[in-house]
């Protein structure tokens, strides 16, 4: 019986193989998007991705050219948009591993440990007031020690067991507000964040048994006050006397822990475990989406039995690079940009649910609100100005701050409001919303403040200035600074004509500029 | 213009709907409940699918909030207490009589005291946290923090029950904040950005009201269609990608957002079109220009509009504050009260204003404060007009010194549940959201409960 399915399996895959073969495109590269041959080698991670598309019959994307590739690569792992200069210097590059080395040296960028911290204060609920209230003073701490964290590319497990074991002042001992970051300090509501964070899972959704044996391990978490204004101790309940007899998810053994002991440490110890079901695949499946954006497991923190990966043999493989490397986030980050999965183009050859969960293509996603706000700032001079609903203590925001840079979820402004910054609220993924709507369309399209800013854009000022009456290098400049390229022939021509058509300079400046900020390349991740 | 790209709009919107429906088909199963138990006509029918006895006919049409932030006193307004004394009154100990007898309220207010038969004060209100932004959760959601959940506010909750998907059909996004955002908390709460409110920018008591996005100051109509015409002939990768449902997305925004560029909206909020008595009666300045633009909002069919009304937060020589403040709040509410009263809208309007909380009754003199009043949610006042309420009653009452709620307490949910009521939503009934989650709309109240004596 075995045998027979077995037998039927190979028949499908070889079937499935010949019709993917039988259906690869013989459409031509679209300029200047894509280009005809692979810029890296095929890795493990593309071996399990291709075995699936053949399997599933799905054709994947050809691979995007540098200029698609420069510009991806920034805004994912630095959520910052290239200089014109760094842009030209790459594809002056001759050397064959061109697209590697830029990789590395954004990883070592200072915007990476921003834009990371970003992220992880995302997940971690970072924010001064409701709902989780952590105030000004530890929002500050608690941002500092996770930017230090990700521009040390610390230990995942450590950095994780960090979060889980420290105790202490809440000033002072930065980790300890994953504790505070919490609503309700009760071991059930703890325990639900711990499973939402770090395993990936919603407790609600699992058996009542088993979401019970997650919350003895924190049902000695106590939080105490000090003389110090909302400044709070964090720390296991110094008054145990008895021993605390639990088990581990998933076993039946009972464990027992001293009255003097931390039962918080003896669980971090058992979810680091490189075998651990749950630790090393939640953060494989969230860096893929943060990177290909959509979960190996969709939705991201969703995993259990019964929501299987789209693609099994691709989480073994991440979960493999990233427990043989130590923990290394950067490790995993790296073997995932130098994938040729990562390296497709966004123009999809193949239609249908199951060719998205496939990765068949790299889906456009459009630009996070505070990536947005960056750039619109770093194109046209202008700040961006924030509020807070906190009178005190009060944060100074250094006129040159950026959006990714800052700590507090509480600190805010319309613009990020608009664009669907998350809340921050319950750690979901799905709190931050990059869907486009018609506030955010009209803002970009005809609001004072975008159109002001263009026109008083110290960049587009010289720009113009440069550009010494020539159009055609005005309009070159155009794009290599807004689309991180160089115009086709055919754009080239189009905005000539357009520029040419009886307006002053400046004001086709402006409506050029204007053009491209709202094309779907400027505003999306592709 | 606008008239004639009204059918292509409606059918853009469908799109969308269906894109996002789409994505959420347990959303639309919600909503198609919510539309059959909610937002029928026929109380009969609206009984039979919630599966409740209780059906409540449509009384408001529309609600305008005037969302005191920062926190009014009560002791300044609505609830004088004269015979506190100079330590809780201050300077302002002489309340008026007001024209429905045995109502007096603060002396500031002596414009609102000849209209006290359209509204009725809630001086019971109470939640007892001194909090802002957690006050304002309580008070905007009728919900506990701490519940794990962040619920949507009143106007995210109309929002959805009144909006596009359930046959609106405004240009004007059905729930607006006149002119700054809250920034409170998360208005939709889970139940998403689709339901957050459009907050329009710019100053309606300026020469002109600049509506963020929709008005534009220096670009003629005929400039605005060459540049959209540019736009599309550069956008390389949309042609690139046709049919991307992201991309489609998009697109359909942008539809609708020259939809408004280009139709009538600019002339809904062209204040010049009133005429100038009329302005001067509400105020020439942001808050009393917002009041007047909150009515034609509500001509417009627009069903919930926030005016944010910020300043109240006085912690500092909170006295002169309330010299300045409260005459243009006066001035302002009492138009606005006039005005669609007059024009038969305060019926179908449902006027509520209040803040977060009060303020400590007893009156800080020492410094730094040198007379201030701090945060109060034990004790603080709120007032509904029209839209079905009875007109000049009094619902509850403090102490002496306004310190603590001496009968008939109010607590937010009591409010919020009073005024679905007269929405037509019924307040026990389900609170549908695309989480799947059994939720009710609101909670059961923790003293005597929905302001039935109003009702």
């Amino acid at each position: 019986m075995r045998r027979l399915r077995w037998a039927w399996a190979v028949a499908g895959l070889v079937l499935t193989g010949r019709l993917a073969v039988a259906q690869q495109p013989t459409a031509a590269p679209v300029e200047p998007f894509e280009q005809a041959t692979w810029a890296v080698a095929a890795s493990p991670i593309d071996q399990a991705v291709t075995l699936k598309h053949r399997q599933r019959g799905v054709v994947g994307a050809l691979p995007c050219s540098d200029v698609v590739f420069c510009r991806r690569v920034y805004l994912d792992v630095i959520g910052t948009l290239p200089e014109p200069a760094e842009v030209t210097a790459f594809l002056a590059d001759q050397r064959p591993g061109k697209r590697a080395h830029l990789i590395d040296a954004l990883l070592a960028r200072d915007e990476y440990a921003d834009y990371w911290a970003l992220k992880w204060c995302d997940v971690l609920r970072v924010k001064a007031e409701f709902p989780v209230n952590l105030w000004p003073n530890a929002v500050q701490a608690y941002h500092r020690w996770l930017r230090d964290s990700m521009a040390a590319n610390k230990p995942y497990d450590q950095f994780v067991r960090e979060l889980l074991t420290s105790s202490g002042s809440n000033f002072r001992v930065p980790p300890v507000n994953f504790y505070r970051a919490v609503q309700g300090k009760d071991a059930a509501a703890i325990a639900e964040v711990v499973a939402l964070t770090w395993m990936g899972t919603r407790l609600a959704a699992w058996p009542a048994d088993e979401r019970a044996q997650l919350l003895p391990w924190f049902s000695r978490v106590v939080y105490k006050a000090t003389g110090e204004w909302k400044e709070e101790i964090v720390c296991v309940d110094p008054k145990a006397t008895t021993p605390l007899v639990a088990s581990l998810p998933g076993t039946a053994a009972k464990i027992s822990v001293p009255p003097e002991g931390d039962p918080r440490a003896v669980f971090a110890d058992w979810l680091i475990q490189p075998d651990n079901p749950w630790f090393a695949r939640n953060l494989c499946n969230r860096v893929w989406s943060w990177m290909l954006g959509r979960g190996v497991v969709h939705e991201v923190d969703d995993l259990r039995p019964d929501n299987p990966p789209a693609n099994p043999e691709l989480l073994e493989t991440l979960e493999q690079i990233l427990v043989q490397s130590k923990w290394d986030l950067q490790a995993l980050l790296r073997a995932i940009l130098n994938s040729r999965a990562y390296q497709q183009s966004s123009i999809p050859r193949a239609k249908g649910p199951t060719a998205e969960a496939l990765c068949a293509w790299y889906p456009v996603r459009r630009l996070d609100a505070e990536v947005l706000a960056d750039a619109l700032v770093w194109l046209t001079g202008s700040g961006e100005t924030y509020s807070s609903s906190i009178p005190e203590p009060f944060t100074y925001l250094p006129e040159d701050q950026r959006t990714i840079q800052l700590a507090d979820g509480s600190i805010t402004s319309p613009f990020l409001e608009m664009f669907g910054r998350p809340p921050r609220d319950t750690g979901y993924e799905s709190e931050r919303n990059n869907q486009p709507s018609d506030e955010q369309r009209l803002y970009l399209l005809n609001s004072s403040d975008v159109q002001r800013r263009l026109e008083r854009s110290p960049r587009l000022i010289r720009l113009q200035l440069e550009c010494k009456g020539n159009y055609q290098t005005l309009i070159r400049g155009l794009y290599l600074t807004m689309l991180s390229r160089e115009p086709t022939a055919a754009e080239l021509k189009t905005a000539e004509t357009y520029a040419k058509s009886g307006l002053r300079m400046n004001e086709a400046t402006n409506d050029l500029a204007w053009s491209l900020l709202n094309t779907k390349e400027f505003l999306y991740r592709h | 213009m606008g008239k004639s790209r009204q059918p292509e709009l409606v059918d853009r919107r469908e799109i969308m709907r269906r894109l996002l429906y789409g994505a959420a088909g347990t959303a639309l199963i919600d909503r198609v409940a919510w539309a059959q138990g909610l937002a029928q006509p026929t109380p009969s029918v609206a009984a039979a699918a919630t599966g409740t006895a209780a059906a409540f006919p449509v009384k408001a049409k529309a609600v305008i909030q005037i969302w005191m932030w920062g926190g009014p006193s009560h002791l300044d307004t609505f609830d004088p207490k004269p015979e506190a004394g100079y330590d809780y009154c201050g300077p302002l100990n002489k309340p008026i009589e007001t024209n429905v007898k045995g109502i007096r309220i603060g002396e500031l207010l002596p414009l609102l005291a000849q209209q006290a038969d359209k509204y009725s004060l809630l001086r019971g209100m109470t939640h007892g946290n001194n909090g802002h932004e957690t006050a304002s959760y309580l008070v905007q959601t009728g919900r506990p923090p701490g519940e794990r959940l962040v619920y949507p506010c009143a106007g995210a909750v109309v929002s959805q029950a009144r909006g596009y998907d359930h046959g609106y059909k405004g240009l004007i996004p059905p729930y607006i904040v006149l002119t700054r955002p809250q920034g409170r908390f998360s208005e939709s709460g889970f139940l998403g950005p689709r339901y957050k409110p459009f907050a329009t920018g710019g100053d309606p008591a300026a020469s002109r009201f600049v509506v963020e996005g929709v008005i534009s100051e220096s670009i003629s109509d005929a400039r605005q269609q060459k540049r959209r015409e540019l736009l599309h002939s550069l956008d390389s990768l949309g042609q690139a990608m046709p049919g991307e449902a992201r991309f489609d997305a998009l697109d359909a925004c942008e539809d609708k957002a020259y939809d408004l560029i280009l139709g009538d909206a600019g002339k809904l909020f062209d204040l010049s079109q009133e005429a100038p008595a009329m302005r001067d009666k509400y105020g020439r300045n942001r808050f009393g220009q917002s009041c007047l633009m909150a009515r034609r909002l509500v001509e417009a069919g627009v069903p919930y509009i926030t005016v944010n009304y910020d300043g109240w937060d006085t912690h500092k020589t909170h006295f002169n504050i309330m010299q300045r403040k409260l005459p243009e709040m006066d001035k302002a509410m009492s138009a606005l009260l006039v005005d669609l009263s007059e024009r038969g809208l305060l019926e179908s309007t449902l006027v509520w204003w209040g803040g977060e909380f009060g303020r400590t009754p007893k009156v800080q003199w020492e410094a730094p404060w040198n007379g201030g009043r701090s945060h109060f949610g034990a004790a603080f006042s709120a007032l509904v007009a029209g839209g079905g309420f009875k007109g000049g009653q009094v619902l509850g009452a403090t102490n002496k010194e306004g310190t603590e709620v001496a009968e008939r307490p109010i607590y937010p949910q009591d409010l919020l549940a009073s005024i679905y009521q007269q929405l037509g939503l019924d307040p026990d009934g389900p609170l549908p959201n695309s989480r799947g989650l059994d939720l009710k709309l609101t909670l059961p109240s923790k003293g005597p409960g929905r302001l039935r004596e109003l009702i």
